[in-house]
């Protein structure tokens, strides 16, 4: 793939845990890791998608100003943030894997519309649904 | 948030974030009652911080969120399915037909059975959205509670006579 979407990125709380949930518990990969002074640039990979990375930002200055970082943290902690979707084969061995690590569901896998869903938390509060693939 | 002070820019987000749990728990079985300490110990503060923390944060008293996610449910249902009326009633939480039909209709403006004929009439294009996105965009808005919306509608101005059970 040449052209289209090749990073879209979410604010999490906190980098450091945001790594450990998106990487140990929900599998993903580290693509890009790099520090400069106060600023991270984090991005995630889902093993074998490799032409997208979910970046995982803070608001954070001088890029924002402190007001606005402070409402963007009260976003994120109130589940304010835009929908994401996870596609998986199979959502309820996802499920189960995912809770067995800690993962904070919202939902429990549902059989509707011809496919299986369910919905999680990140640590910081941004809302997953997670989608079995039909 | 009125005017700008710096020394006290809101309510903290890890309060936020644990606020969010009772939300997503109401989310989960909103049929049920949800008694305000059990919501309160979700989020781990007190009964008397919780109600006043949750509609600070979500703009609406908990119990009127509550309320608004099971009008949501039986819209769905009734979209959706063929359970008749008195199923999705009790499925959605009520205990009494008549109040489920009532709290509807001064919510919605039309009666369950009304709703259902009128919107299974006019289907949308909304096969690609993930269902729950489209269902908590028509999530019912409610700003005032629901006595205050019946009042306002019938031109009653108000003594305050009929307005109990309502959250």
């Amino acid at each position: 793939m040449t052209q289209g979407v090749g990073v879209a990125g979410i604010y999490v709380r906190d980098q450091d845990e945001a790594l450990a949930f998106y990487v140990e518990k929900l599998g993903f990969e580290v693509h890009t890791d790099a520090k400069n002074g106060d600023y991270r640039w984090l991005t995630v990979q889902y093993p074998g998608q490799d032409g997208f990375q979910l970046g995982l930002f803070r608001p954070q200055a001088p890029l924002v100003d402190d007001a606005t970082i402070e409402a963007f943290n009260q976003s994120i902690a109130k589940g304010a943030m835009p929908p994401l979707v996870l596609v998986v084969d199979d959502c309820r061995a996802a499920y189960d894997r995912f809770n067995a690590q800690g993962v904070e569901f919202t939902q429990e896998p549902v059989a509707r519309f011809g496919s299986v869903d369910a919905s999680f938390r990140d640590p910081s509060g941004n809302g997953w649904k997670l989608i079995q693939a039909r | 948030m009125v005017g700008n002070k710096p020394e006290r820019a809101g309510q903290d987000p890890q309060l936020l974030r644990r606020l969010l749990r009772a939300k997503d728990r109401m989310d989960a079985a909103s049929h049920e009652e949800w008694p305000v300490d059990q919501l309160a110990s979700v989020s781990g503060v007190s009964e008397a911080h919780f109600a006043r923390s949750f509609k600070e944060a979500f703009g609406v008293p908990p119990h009127r969120y509550l309320l608004t996610r099971r009008i949501e449910k039986a819209t769905a249902l009734l979209r959706d399915t063929d359970l008749t009326i008195t199923d999705i009633a009790f499925q959605t939480g009520w205990s009494s037909l008549g109040t489920f039909g009532r709290i509807f209709r001064d919510i919605t403006g039309k009666a369950p059975g009304e709703f259902r004929a009128d919107d299974q009439a006019a289907r949308h294009e909304l096969e690609l959205v993930p269902h729950c996105f489209v269902s908590a965009a028509r999530r019912p808005d409610l700003k005032i509670a629901v006595s205050e919306k019946r009042r306002q509608e019938s031109g009653d101005n108000g003594d305050g006579s009929n307005q109990q059970e309502i959250p």
